[in-house]
């Protein structure tokens, strides 16, 4: 029997959230730096809930950011044009809360239906396949004149915050988590070890691949909805095939199949794109060269061919912490 | 419905889908070799179109009244560009990860596309600014009654399918072709039969790099703008052209170039604002109803 | 341990009175992704007023502007951490950017909230101002380059049937197209297409043979002067003879280049004409041209028309505080390349448009519309 070994992560978080918070409110640490966390945790929710799809059940997504936008579009479409709530009007919070649940429910229902060409498709098939829901997803937000078109859903009121964001990515890596470790979890790794010898020793290969999908929507959703609230708009744009794939670098990054890989990545990542800002600038100020922001990415993309040529497995590999971690008991 | 389908519409697609063919097929051979989907394909294409551009104005001024003698160098000098640059990454990207997960390549393949876009966009002599590409033979446009074609389209089509037969020639009828096959099919026991397996990918990435590097060529006279984000688009839409072929086979990649190249065509007359949405589910619904491409060939899984 | 820490302290000080002279002015534009040739004029339009300024003797009491640039990449994401960073990290007292409305409009709030105004260049969707007083724009909004277009292409031009083409993921070519077949039905003229791209198309040809069909005596193109070389191209290809008329997304050096011979009897709404013989204008294009080696086009012009706009504000304001610098925007009354400025009740300028004609592969300044 195992059971998770929820107090520790419990307590690492609120360590890491009441750190965060005095840093913040003693002015140590400024709102640049609040923000880009709360960006990495949003990042943490993608990354770990494709690491589901891609990762542990072995299925090629290149479409996540489709199900975020979904997310985004429908609860930006709730709390914004229907309710037109603001953070000081009575019950938003509860209504921001059910928003962002529909837009990951919607999302969901969308997996549910891409998860059925996984039944016959494989590896770079499915890629496709998904790659192309993606972009129609696309298409389809830029078409609806009610949420904006190619302007964007503009106006979404602010509720994303530090504590918000905090608490969806702690949920998301507890059922994330405690779904891999469960009999279905060992099912899907099953699917992606080997999916016909699965289906012979009797997993229903099919189930699991559509459930990977729709849990890991489900969570994309939740994800795209609390950067909409973050960002206080969402735009087409922004769930394109480019998007998805900087959440692929962070699963491979981070090691497939790792939750602790992908958490790490999301923010390494993160903070290594807006690092590179301030360190390209220093570098330009102390020698003088004429090199600017353009250079940002060319270091960027290079030392993300270093850490796949040097750190081939990710950083993590297939290895988990100690905190999400599953303890033996008695 | 006269305007969406018509015989100029036709020519449209096909122009399109000849474009999309000439990078499909160095995508798909580069597949079906090392089972890679080398994102940085595109990025070849793009490094052809300006290897072209700078030879031909680092040149022009010596090949003055022999046009056709300069548009062959300039051939010569984009196939190098890509098949060399296609070579190097190779070599230094993603040989060293051949016997590890295939995704880390992958990975690897989206970080070498990146550098090289961002890197030629960063590097002062060429810029992230729009080039207009020269006219390096002259225009000409074809009356064909209810259909105007350019020589352009016709060169695209003549050129896709010269390499197409050549390829499939190439791996029909030469030891080398014979060799790329039994690499493709098992790499351990290519090697046992005394192959050179490294050698065999790295010709494969030459030829496909090379080819991509023509593409770049063809596109940029056809379509005189050149940029060096200029392969994200084509790289994709060729990649999926040869996905819907059948990835690996080389008349497979032809033939989802050119279904591509008319869906989309077709598409957008009928509705462009929602055109490539459309392509788009039409690619998959094909795949649902032939899930191994269009010709490519089903295998028994194995356990 | 002790004299270390007062090492730090004393370098703190000495680096703040050494800075303190400077005033932090943040500058966004996409420098890469595939609008980076967008933000790098942008950044050369502002980096150059910057200079200008700084030869001069700096914005007031001798201090110099500093403008720090950052690459938004085009995202709107990307956007607002950039917006967020300027305000909480560099602090700078004001910030002239960005180019996409999409990506203005995540960083707008940021800058409302925290009362740092901001002057937009480029982005034209009407929502941006909108977000609040601090928020301002130096170029038109969407619907007036459309309706000016739509008259010219009925009264001018004389069409009756005209046909638009435009870039679906764009929404600053949509919001001209739109406009501009608004307008032109108003007139009593008849649209008989409607027709949009994919970005990052280069064949055009699906569309414009749809539209040709229809026989239209104009054809509006919205987009940025590369594909409008492009579809200009294509569309003579395919046997279009009629004038072509479009936004000041045309106004480059390179809309030539690519499109030759073909943009020829094209139209388009712009801020000014490079052959205005107003010394200002003058000035800029020789001074731009001999530091960057190219003709601006209508980014840069923006771009540098904004970041005077703005530090003039700074100038009379005469403080570095936000409110100060909002107020001083509101009563701007300037001379800038694209004409006199001032701004209306929703922080929009006040300016009057040009039309120019592309006649032989050249510019030529056709007539003047007033707002």
């Amino acid at each position: 029997m195992k059971k998770f070994n929820l107090p520790k992560l419990l307590i690492f978080v609120i360590a890491f959230y009441a750190a965060i918070q005095i840093l913040y409110s003693t002015e140590i640490m400024n709102g640049y730096i609040l923000h880009i966390i709360n960006q990495s945790l949003i990042y943490v929710i993608l990354a770990v809930s494709l690491n589901l799809i891609n990762g542990i059940t072995g299925q090629f997504s290149l479409g996540h950011m489709g199900f975020a936008g979904v997310g985004a579009y429908v609860s930006g479409t709730i709390s914004t044009l229907v309710f037109k709530i603001n953070p000081s009007s009575p019950n938003g919070m509860l209504i921001f809360i059910l928003a962002i649940v529909a837009g990951g429910l919607a999302a969901a229902v969308v997996g549910f239906l891409i998860g059925f060409p996984s039944l016959r498709l494989k590896g770079d098939y499915l890629a496709i396949v998904t790659l192309g829901f993606g972009e129609i997803i696309r298409t389809v937000f830029n078409n609806i004149d009610y949420v904006g078109g190619p302007r964007g859903l503009l106006g979404i009121p602010k509720f994303s915050n530090f504590t918000t964001i905090t608490i969806a990515a702690l949920i998301t890596i507890v059922v994330i988590r405690n779904l891999v470790e469960s009999s279905h979890g060992r099912a899907m790794l099953a699917v992606r070890e080997n999916e016909l010898a699965a289906e012979l020793v009797g997993v229903n290969t099919t189930r699991y691949k559509v459930l990977a999908f729709v849990i890991g929507a489900f969570f994309a959703g939740i994800a795209g909805g609390l950067f909409a609230h973050l960002l206080q708009m969402a735009h087409p744009t922004q769930f394109g095939f480019i998007k998805s794939v900087e959440v692929l670098i962070m699963i491979y990054a981070g090691g497939v199949g790792s939750i602790t890989g992908s958490t790490i990545a999301a923010f390494a990542l993160t903070f290594l794109s807006e690092g590179l800002r301030i360190g390209i600038r220093a570098i330009a100020d102390a020698t003088g060269l004429p090199i600017g922001g353009e250079w940002r990415m060319v270091v960027y993309s290079l030392l993300l061919i270093f850490i796949m040529l040097f750190k081939t497995e990710g950083l993590m590999g297939t290895k988990e912490s100690k905190l999400i971690r599953l303890k033996e008991v008695e | 419905m006269g305007a969406i389908f018509n015989a100029q519409q036709i020519v449209n697609g096909l122009q399109v889908g000849s474009i999309y063919a000439l990078i499909a097929l160095g995508y798909t051979m580069v597949y079906g070799i090392v089972r890679l989907i080398n994102f940085a394909h595109g990025d070849f294409y793009m490094l052809g179109a300006y290897a072209a551009y700078g030879v031909f104005f680092a040149f022009n001024a010596l090949f003055v009244g022999k046009t056709g003698l300069m548009a062959f160098v300039v051939l010569i000098a984009s196939m190098a560009a890509g098949g060399l640059i296609a070579l190097l990454t190779n070599r230094l990207a993603y040989k060293p990860l051949r016997y590890k997960p295939k995704l880390s390549s992958l990975i690897t393949a989206i970080g070498v596309s990146m550098f090289l876009e961002y890197f030629l966009s960063a590097l002062p002599v060429v810029g992230p600014s729009y080039r207009s590409f020269p006219d390096i033979l002259p225009r000409v446009n074809i009356n064909l009654g209810n259909a105007v074609i350019s020589n352009y389209v016709i060169i695209d089509i003549v050129i896709a399918a010269v390499l197409m037969v050549g390829l499939t020639l190439l791996i029909k009828k030469t030891t080398l072709g014979m060799a790329m096959r039994a690499v493709s099919q098992d790499k351990d026991a290519a090697r046992l039969m005394g192959i050179d397996i490294e050698k065999v990918i790295a010709f494969t990435f030459l030829i496909g790099g090379s080819f991509a590097g023509a593409a770049g060529l063809l596109a940029g006279m056809t379509y005189p703008r050149i940029v060096p984000y200029m392969g994200i688009q084509p790289g994709l839409k060729a990649f999926i052209a040869a996905v819907l072929g059948g990835i690996g086979n080389i008349p497979g990649a032809v033939l989802g170039a050119y279904i591509m190249g008319l869906a989309e065509t077709f598409a957008s007359a009928y509705n462009s604002l929602i055109g490539e949405g459309i392509a788009f589910a039409i690619l998959i619904v094909v795949l649902l109803v032939r899930p191994r491409g269009l010709l490519g060939e089903k295998f028994a899984d194995k356990i | 341990m002790k004299r270390l820490s007062l090492i730090l302290v004393l370098a703190f000080v000495a680096a703040t009175l050494v800075t303190a002279q400077d005033i932090k002015v943040g500058g966004v534009g996409p420098v890469t992704g595939e609008a980076a040739t967008f933000g790098v004029s942008t950044k050369n339009g502002v980096m150059l007023a910057a200079e200008e300024w700084n030869a001069k003797g700096g914005l007031f009491n001798n201090r110099k502007v500093r403008v720090i640039f950052e690459d938004d990449k085009g995202d709107p994401a990307e956007g607002a951490t950039v917006y967020t960073k300027l305000i909480q990290q560099d602090n700078v007292v004001a910030i002239i950017g960005t180019v996409m409305s999409k990506v203005t409009l995540a960083g707008a709030p940021i800058a409302q909230a925290a009362g740092v105004p901001m002057i937009s260049p480029t982005s034209t969707n009407e929502m941006v101002t909108k977000v609040g007083d601090y928020i301002y724009r130096a170029c038109f909004i969407d619907p007036f380059q459309g309706t000016v277009g739509a008259n010219f292409a009925f009264k001018d031009l004389g069409a009756r049937k005209a046909a638009a083409l435009f870039d679906i993921g764009n929404d600053y070519t949509k919001g001209l197209a739109e406009n501009f077949r608004a307008q032109f039905l108003k007139l009593g003229g008849q649209v008989v297409a409607f027709e949009g791209h994919p970005f990052g198309a280069t064949d055009f040809k699906a569309q414009l043979t749809k539209i040709l069909a229809g026989k239209p005596d104009v054809l509006y193109v919205s987009d940025y002067y590369n594909d409008v070389g492009l579809i200009a191209k294509q569309a003579r290809e395919l046997g279009f003879t009629g004038p072509m008329v479009g936004g000041d997304g045309w106004d480059s050096p390179d809309l030539v280049k690519i499109g030759g011979n073909a943009v020829n009897n094209g139209y388009f709404t712009n801020h000014y004409a490079a052959a205005d013989p107003r010394p200002i204008v003058q000035e800029f294009v020789k001074k731009y041209k001999a530091k960057f080696g190219a003709e601006p086009d209508a980014l840069a012009t923006l771009a540098y028309d904004a970041a005077n706009i703005m530090f003039d504000a700074i100038k009379r304001a005469g403080s570095t505080k936000g409110s100060a610098i909002r107020d001083a925007l509101k009563t701007t009354n300037l001379n800038v390349v694209s004409g006199q400025v001032t701004f209306d009740a929703n922080r929009n300028p006040i300016k009057a448009a040009v039309i120019i004609e592309m006649k032989d592969g050249k510019q030529v300044f056709k007539t003047t519309v007033n707002p």
